[in-house]
Parts: structure tokens; sequence; C-alpha cells
């Protein structure tokens, strides 16, 4: 499982990448491998507010459907909208290309309590027993 | 036990050709012939050809001459023009496509695919039945009533219930009837509740129905013997929840023996309980629902009474209420004065009705399905079916449990639910041995449900099959596990049989293409 | 019995190798005190010959010697023999859900066949594998457009079926959405004054018939530029299909969703049910759709084939977050409809529903000349209201003689003086000239 160690990670398998006050967020290989094949995401806009812990969108596969749940909370400022057109990017390439939205988060200390690459590895091992 | 490869003692080794018959899986599936046929919209369609025969309109009362010009439309530009020959045809390939319960063996749990009797197709169709229409005065639809009033006396027996409505249309849509009637009786109390608890074993219509009343779903964990238990009920009831819904037997195929004081536990604290009669094949004739506490529920009666399901529909979902939710059942309602019956359709007669849930009286083509049905069981004929169901699904299940994993060890009644964790250093999943079976000639079991089970493999094989179709499927499932071990990825490219291979549902989610337009291309 | 394969020794066969004593011992896991012990009071095993006699006993006390005169949402129409034909092939009527696509393509190519039908005939962009009836496909919408508007308020015609309102009230009753009734005029359309009055910045929906339940064809155009302009769906209600092929297309004249039921193609009347109900909106809206999808894409060979698709949106995948909990529908009556329209074709089809017209037009006249007006002066297709005097007492001294004459308005309407002699009556391709003739001097009391 590819994880990277620069990102914070949360429970529900997303990942968020921070520069300053600005976290960039998608889901981590494992959501993308246990999903499968995506079809569908359904993104906020711009200028929408999301809470930490709450859900901003939706991710389908053909046989499943995830939401999307938060790891800080703010203002989305920006969102990767080819991936209305190409959500299989998420499969191919989650920690980049496939990144959803990016959010302008008020509270540094926020990213703090979310895990780091080494805890949800841990995590990850722990839940698949 | 036949010959099927044809091979004999002495036959010279190392020949080319396969040997005849040896690619007949253990259903009997080989090959045929089968046509490719485009869409209706694809064949030459220019020209006046039609395939109906119809009188001359004559030139009186031309609407082109009659009415605005901007209301009407000309021919639809699109439409095919085909001959009677065409469209037989077309129709008649499509169906060679399909396997049927009349071509082969459908495990599939919690369908209860049965033989459907053609009996009830000649009956069906009597032109009493097929050309009555709904609004009939009384006098003129005595017979519909009639069969209505038997069918709804017969359901009540059957489940133990109080009285039934026929109106739904559908198992889910007799659970919406359900779930209204207890929504109804909560607000008639002056109680509105919030929320209904469903275990992790229900169906995706359980919660569904609950969302579509307002009511928020508390899920239930079952207990590693597969059951729902009392403690865990116990835990979750409160003031605020209005019911429970449960399948008995469960989508496990196990029956909640915890059913009475579960029932009591949440009846203490002013909630009923909903029952999800999908598995009622089980029950026949042994056991009844309204005798284990259920207040409510929903037959399905294209699964245990046999109507078809027709590739999709329709069904019908009669429910069956306990004394203290008569009040609430829709409309109509049959009734029974002195000889005559009477619709009664009037919120007037019966003010406490939830109302009416579809346009007029229930789906009447499949009543009269239902109801030769049991005319023709009669008492000993269901209790046979719910005992040979049973009986069908402990032998494939003994057959099968040496092979596969079985996730809990408790007594299985009309299903049997076994999962691929044996296959797993193969490579091999429950979709291949789902997709391997057609290449044997058995439509797949139902895959990947109940939820709780990882890699779910649901098989109820109903009492309509015998010993050798069971005896069949069995080899062919101990087939496929010793082909996982030599062969996985052969058994990786099934089906291989059938028109078409594996069909790309990604792609087909990813870029719906959900109608025929011209000049139309998928590839 | 006939369906029980099992031989007496099988059965001890199977117990054996099951481990079980007997067929009692296989249900031990039902406690005791929860196990029938006597058999069920239902009537005695008939035997085939003996089930034929009672069946056919009810259906003698039907009267369906003479074709009805009524339609209000099921109508009268004849079935050619060569769908039934089909229909019973084993491997469309006894086929299950199409899950798995491999060995459903012919169940699957029809539901797409089905689905473009709907299409062409309402104008829309995308129509599902069909509903429980018409009533339901309106509820359905309404849901639909409350999701998507996120308002709560329904806008409906008192002229659409009345039936359908009524299922409409029990499916919002809980979620506190306001439906607001327009009335009709004395054309039998909706009184679009009225209408833009109630149509507002709240509206979810606009619903309005077409033909509505008076048989008149009604303002959907008008009704759907209300909508439009103010962000609410526009809705229109089709109880009669074949009317389709003679008046344009809901979706061309601004409709955002169609909904009714194609049981005039291809399904017998059936006391009322099963029948096809459809839903057909705009592609913009189909992740919102309730109902089963048929998709087509390819297989690993790169054949064209069909599938079930976008299933996310349904119960078994999105739970309580489903847009609707329908599972089963109405497959096999979509199938019949469809394969009823691939029979008339498309001149078949212009040619029915003219046909249509022109009994309809025959009924009036023959009504007009036994003393009997229509009670609305809008355009019709082939079901007019008359205004008879007792419309009660027609039906039951018609009835009399095995015929179904009309149904009267006054039990939807009570509350309208002037229903009170209304009588709805249709009159399709198999009523014919004579029967026609014979039928409005009937009502007069004199033939």
């Amino acid at each position: 499982m590819n994880l990277p160690d620069d990102l914070k990670y949360t429970k529900d398998h997303e990942w968020c990448r921070i520069k300053g006050n600005r976290a960039a967020v998608g889901i981590t290989d494992h959501a993308q491998d246990q999903l499968g094949d995506i079809v569908y995401v359904e993104l906020p806009e711009v200028g929408d507010a999301v809470k930490k812990g709450e859900s901003f969108g939706v991710v389908e596969s053909t046989k499943a459907v995830s939401e999307l749940f938060s790891p800080v909370s703010g203002k989305v400022v920006e969102v990767n909208d080819p991936l209305s057109d190409a959500p299989e990017t998420i499969n191919e390439d989650p920690y980049e290309e496939g990144w959803m939205i990016q959010v302008e988060f008020a509270d540094a200390k926020e990213p703090d309590a979310l895990m780091d690459a080494a805890a949800y590895r841990k995590y990850l091992e722990e839940e698949s027993e | 036990m036949t010959n099927r490869t044809g091979w004999k003692p002495g036959m010279a080794k190392g020949s080319d050709a396969p040997a005849p018959g040896a690619d007949v899986g253990a259903g009997g599936a080989t090959r045929g012939i089968a046509y490719e046929e485009r869409l209706l919209f694809e064949h030459a369609s220019a020209g006046a050809r039609t395939g109906v025969s119809l009188p001359p309109a004559g030139s009186d009362f031309d609407p082109a001459k009659e009415l605005p010009s901007a209301m009407l439309r000309g021919e639809i530009a699109g439409l095919p023009a085909l001959g009677e020959l065409e469209v037989v045809r077309h129709f008649t390939r499509l169906s060679a496509w399909n396997h049927g319960i009349d071509t082969g063996f459908y495990p599939l749990g919690s369908c209860t695919m049965k033989y459907n009797p053609k009996s009830s197709e000649a009956l069906a169709r009597l032109p009493g039945f097929a050309d009555a229409h709904p609004l009939l005065p009384a006098e003129l639809c005595q017979g519909s009533l009639e069969l209505m009033y038997q069918l709804e006396r017969a359901l009540s027996e059957i489940s133990g219930f109080a009285a039934t409505t026929l109106a739904p249309a559908a198992g889910a849509h007799g659970e919406l009837t359900g779930v209204m009637m207890i929504r109804a009786w909560h607000v008639a109390r002056g109680d509105a509740r919030k929320k209904v608890l469903v275990p992790d074993t229900a169906h995706g219509t359980n919660p569904a129905t609950c969302a579509l009343n307002g009511y928020e779903v508390v899920q239930l964990a079952s207990g590693p013997d597969g059951r729902l238990h009392p403690e865990t009920v116990r835990a979750a009831m409160g003031e605020d929840v209005a019911a429970i819904m449960i399948t008995n037997p469960n989508t496990l195929g196990i029956f909640e023996s915890h059913i009475a004081e579960i029932a009591e536990i949440v009846h203490a604290r002013g909630g009923l309980v909903y029952g999800d009669g999908a598995n009622l094949n089980a029950l026949l004739g042994v056991a009844r629902p309204g005798d284990m506490g259920f207040d409510v529920m929903q037959f399905n009666l294209h699964k245990t009474f046999a109507t078809p399901h027709g590739g999709g529909g329709p069904g019908s979902g009669p429910v069956a209420v306990a004394q203290k939710l008569v009040p609430f059942l829709p409309l109509p309602v049959v009734v029974k004065e002195s000889e005559r019956y009477r619709l009664v359709d009037d919120g007037k007669e019966r003010p406490q009705t939830i109302g009416k849930l579809r346009e007029f009286h229930g789906n009447f083509g499949m009543f009269v399905r239902a109801l030769a049905l049991i005319r023709e069981y009669g008492p000993e004929g269901l209790k046979a079916t719910g005992q040979l169901a049973v009986l069908n699904a402990n032998y494939i299940r003994a057959g099968l449990k040496d092979v596969y994993h079985l996730p809990y060890d408790t007594d299985s009644l009309h299903e049997v639910v076994f999962t691929d964790k044996a296959l797993k250093a193969t490579g091999v999943t429950t979709m291949d041995v789902a997709k391997r079976l057609v290449d044997h000639g058995f439509h797949p079991p139902t895959v990947y449900f109940p939820l709780v089970v990882h890699g779910a493999l649901m098989i109820e094989p109903t009492e309509t099959e015998s010993k050798e179709t069971l005896d069949q499927f069995i080899e062919g499932m101990r087939a496929i596990a010793d082909q996982a071990r030599v062969d996985p990825e052969g058994l990786k490219s099934s089906p291989q049989k059938p028109v078409r291979a594996r069909l790309d549902e990604v792609r087909a989610a990813r870029k719906p293409v959900l109608r025929w337009r011209p000049g139309m291309k998928v590839e | 019995m006939r369906y029980h394969p099992h031989t007496s020794e099988e059965i001890q066969e199977m117990l054996a190798a099951a481990g079980a004593r007997s067929l009692d011992d296989l249900f031990r896991s039902i406690p005791e005190p929860l196990r029938l012990r006597r058999l069920l009071d239902v009537p005695p095993a008939l035997d085939e010959i003996a089930l034929f006699a009672e069946m056919r006993r009810l259906a003698a006390r039907n009267q369906t010697e003479h074709p009805p005169f009524v339609g209000a949402g099921a109508y009268p129409h004849h079935v050619p023999p060569v769908v039934d034909q089909l229909l019973l092939r084993g491997e469309f009527f006894t086929a299950y859900t199409p899950y798995q696509p491999e060995v459903s393509q012919g169940t699957l190519q029809a539901l797409f066949e089905w689905q473009t039908y709907v299409c062409l005939l309402t104008g829309l962009d995308v129509a599902n594998a069909s509903m429980y009836d018409g009533a339901t496909a309106m509820a359905e919408a309404a849901l639909m457009a409350a999701r998507l508007t996120d308002r709560k308020k329904m806008v409906v015609s008192a002229a659409v079926h009345p039936e359908y309102l009524r299922v409409l009230r029990t499916y919002l009753a809980s979620t506190h959405d306001e439906i607001v009734t327009v009335p009709y005029g004395r054309d039998g359309r909706t009184d679009l004054g009225a209408l833009s009055r109630a149509v507002d910045d709240r509206t979810a929906a606009v619903i309005v018939g077409y033909p509505n339940f008076f048989g008149v064809v009604d303002a959907v155009e008008e009704a759907s530029a209300l909508a439009r302009k103010v962000g609410a769906l526009s809705v229109a209600v089709t109880n009669e299909a074949v009317a389709l092929g003679l008046f344009k297309g809901p979706g061309e004249l601004g409709a955002d969703v169609a909904v009714g039921s194609f049981q005039s193609f291809g399904n017998t009347l059936n006391f009322g049910g099963p029948a096809p109900g459809f839903f057909a909106t705009r592609d913009a809206n189909v992740r919102q759709m309730p109902g089963r999808l048929c998709g087509a894409t390819v297989d690993k060979h790169g054949r064209r084939g069909f599938v079930l698709t976008l299933s996310t949106r349904e119960q078994h995948i999105r739970r309580e977050r489903a847009t609707s909990n329908i599972c089963t529908n109405a497959g096999l009556c979509a199938l019949a409809a469809t394969i009823h329209l691939a029979l008339l074709g498309r001149k078949g089809l212009a040619e029915l529903a003219r046909l249509n017209y022109a009994r309809g037009r025959l009924l009036r006249e023959a009504m007009s000349r036994a003393g009997f007006r229509p009670c609305f002066s809008g355009p019709s297709f082939n079901e007019t209201a008359f205004d008879v005097g007792d419309a009660e007492a027609v039906v039951t001294r018609l009835a009399r003689r095995g015929l179904a004459a009309g149904a009267p308005l006054a039990r939807w309407y009570p509350d309208d003086a002037g229903m009170k002699g209304a009588l709805l009556c249709v009159a399709t391709e198999v009523h014919t000239p004579e029967l026609i003739e014979m039928f409005a001097q009937a009502v007069r009391g004199r033939a």
C-alpha cells in the first residue's frame, strides 16, 4: 500500500497535504483499492464551507458508494473539476492527480489531530484483522 | 451416471479433437445456435410497414383538420417500421439469450426462484379476469372481488395475521405500506417516534423504506451465530424507537430463534415489530410469523407463491397485519356482505386508513396466479413446500461444506450462505465462482449479500428442484473449487458460453448510454 | 404433487446426507412454542381439472362480454396475440432480474428498447426500466423534484387523476411537503391564472395531466414555462399513452419529467394491475432518478451488450440514502408494451392514435345526437366527460345490460356542482361504430 510520508490521514481513509493554511484532500490508495473502479465523484463547489468530520461529497464505484469526510474545517477554495469526466484518475493516482478539493482552514492546530503515515499504516493493519 | 465425455476404454490417447461432449457443464450447458440481433431501431425501417392489423380510421374526424397543428405530431422519427415476422424473430432471438427457470436452475438466495406453474398463466388469461376493468360496477365484477377476498383470507391464515391488504405492487412497496401503517399507529397515539432498528443482515429495501418514512435507521449487529440477540435489541430499544424490522428466517437462512423475546422487548416499550416476509418459503405450513410476535409482514407473491419474476417484475407485495393495525390498512379493502363482495375505497368508511398507495386495487393478475397455487396445494401441499425447501437447502449444505467455507455453524433453513474464504489462496473470488457456474449451466447464486459476510454466496434451491438437479449443482460447485486450484485463470475468464462474456459495468457507469440514438456506437 | 419432484426414497437419502432424522428435525432451530402443530386452515387441495372449474366459476362472475366504455386510467385496447405468445416464452417470463447480465441479454436489450420507446414517445432524454404504475411514478417524480430543488411545495392540477393525487398525498405524508391543488376551468384544462398564482419560488414541481383525467389535453407548455420561471420541475402525467401517438411529446412542450402508464400498449386491463408505469426525464436529472436503468456497454471481446447501471442510486447499494426503495418493477408489462409498439411501428402508432381520436369523436357525435353534451370544451382524445343527468343511475341501468357505462365524476369531485351529472366515457379502436351508437342510445334509455 502506497502511503506517502508527508501526508496526514483520517480513519475514513482520506489524506491531506498541508501547505500553510491550505489542505489538499483526497482518498488513500487503500480506499481506491477497496472501492474498485471509480465511476463517479460528487464534489462541493468553490466557496462551500466544510467541517472536520462531516461529509463533503461522495465517491462511487459500480457496486459501492462512499461518503467523503473532511479532515479539516474551512472553505473550499479549489475543486479538481476534471475528475467528473475522468473519475478513474482517483484509482490511477490517488495522491497527486487524484486530489479532490483544496480547503483553506482557520485553525492551524486542526491537522495535528490527524494520523501520520506510520499511524495510518498501523490502523490499516489493525482494521484488516 | 451418464457417460458424458463418450470416452471408452481402449480409445486412442492424444486425439486432437476434444472428446464429444467434453464441453458440457455439470448443469448440461453446452453450445447451441444463438443469433446476434440488433436493436429494433437499427433495423431497416423506411416505408410504411407495420405488424398490426387495424380497421381503417375513415376520412371522418381527421385530427389534423380539427385540432391546432401546434398540438400534433406526425409519425415519430426513429420508431422502426417492421412487419410481424421481423418483430417475432427479433424477440424470439432475444429470448434465446436469457436464462430462465424453464431453462435451468437458479440457486438465488432470498429470491425463491421456484417453478412458475403454467396453469396459472392460463388462468390469469381467462377473459373474465384479463378483460375486467377496475372500475366495473360491483355487480359486474363479483368474480374478481370474490377472488381477492379468498386470497386475503388464505394469506392471513398462512401467515397468522388478522387481515391482509392486497394493494402493494411489490415487496418493497409492501414494506413502504407496512412502515407507513406503523407510523400512523404511533401518530394516532400522539407518540410520533423517530427511529427504526434494522439488523445488519437486512435487505437494502429495509433501510431505504425507513428513510422514505422519515425514520432514522439504527443498525444492530448480529451475533457470531448469525442471529440477532435480545441484549442487542434491549440496549437499542427506547421510547423513541417506532419499530424493529426483522427478516425471519434472516438473509443468512438462519431462524431468528430469539424472535419471541425480541418482540416482547420491543412491545414492552411501545414499539412494533415489522417482518420482512421475503423468506416465508421456509416457514410455509410449519410456523407463522403472526404467532411469533410480528405485528405486520409483507409477502412477496413473486417469491413464495410462484408468480413469475418476468425479468424484473411485476411482483405483488400484500401486507398482513395484527388486529391493532387493521384500521390503518390502505384502500381499497374487499368486504363480504352476506354473499356479495364490495370494494371499500372511501376514507369515510375507514377513517384511519393510510390512504391509497397505488392506482386501482392491486396487481390482480398476480392474485389469480397466487390463489391458483394455494388452491392446488391445499394444506398438505403448503406444508410440504416448506419442508422440501428446507430439505433441499440442507442437502446442498451437506454436499458443499467440506469444500466451501461456512461462516456460521448455525442450522440453515431454506437457504445456505457460503464464502470464498477457502479459495483465497488461489485468488479466485465469489464473483469468479458465480461466472463459472454460468458455463456449467446454472444461474449464479446471490453474491456479496448479505453484507455482513465477506464474499457471500447465498444459495436457495427452493422445493421445486429435484435431487438430480441438486446433485448436478453440487458437482458443478465442486468442479469449480477443483478448477480454482489448478486453473484459476481459466476460471477468471468465465463465462465463455453465453452470447456475451463479462460485460464492462464500469464503462456503463462512467459513460452511461441509456437509450438508442441515431448513429449510436458503443465501443 | 406435480411441483414437488422428490420421491420418498430420495427424501430419505437426502435427510441422511443432511444428517437429519426426519423432515421435522430440519426445523429444530424453531422453538417448539412457535411451531404450528395443525394443518393450515385453507381449502383442501384441488387437482388441475377442479382448479380450472373453480377459477372459471370466478371468472364467469365477471361480465366482460362487451368492451367497457370506461377508461379513467385503464384503457380497453386490442392486444395482438403476438404479444402474449412472445411473453409466454419461458426465457422471458420465468427469467430473474438481470443482475447477471451475461445470461440476461434478452431481458436487457428489451429493456433498453423499452427505455428508448418511452424517450421517443415522451420527447425526453432518459427513461427508467418501469415503475409499479402511473400513480407511484408521479409520486416518485414529486420526491425527485423535492431532492433536486430542495423545496417542499408541489403544485398539482385538480384535473390530474384523483387516485394519483391520493397516492401522492400518502407518499408525502411523512415528508412535511405541501400539496397545493389548482382548479380546472370550464374547458377542462387547468386554470392558468390560478396556476400562475400558485407557482412561486417555494415550488418544487408543477404537475398537470396530458391528457388529464377528463381526457382533455392540458396546458403542459404553459405549465412548463411557469415552472421554468421559478426553477421548479414541470411534470406531465399521461394515463392514456396512445395519445402520445397523436399529440406532441411532453418533453417537446418543455416538461422536465413525464410519468404515467403505458398500460394501453400490450397490457390487458387485468382489473387494474399489473401495468407498466413509466418515468422519463432530462439527462441532467439521471442520477436522481428512481428505479432501474439499463445501459449499453461492451464485453471483454468488444461486443456490444447491455447491463443494469447507475445502480448506486438504488436501495441495494445506497440503502437508506437511495433515491427510492423500489426493487421489483413491472418488467414483463414493459416488455409487453415494447412488443406491441414494435408491431405498431411508426405508421401503426400514428394510425392507432388517429383511430382512437376518431372513435372518441364518434362517441361525442353519437352522444350529442342522443342529447348529451360534453362537460368540458377543451380538446380531447378518446375520452370525454358527458353530462348525462344522473350518472350513477345510468351506470346502474346499463350494468343490468352487462355494459360498463363510464365513471361518474362526482365520486371524485363531490364539491363541484357542475360535475353532478358527469359521466367519463372512453371509446377506442375496440368500440365499433355500431357499438358506440348502441351505447349512446342505451344511455338515453331508448335502445
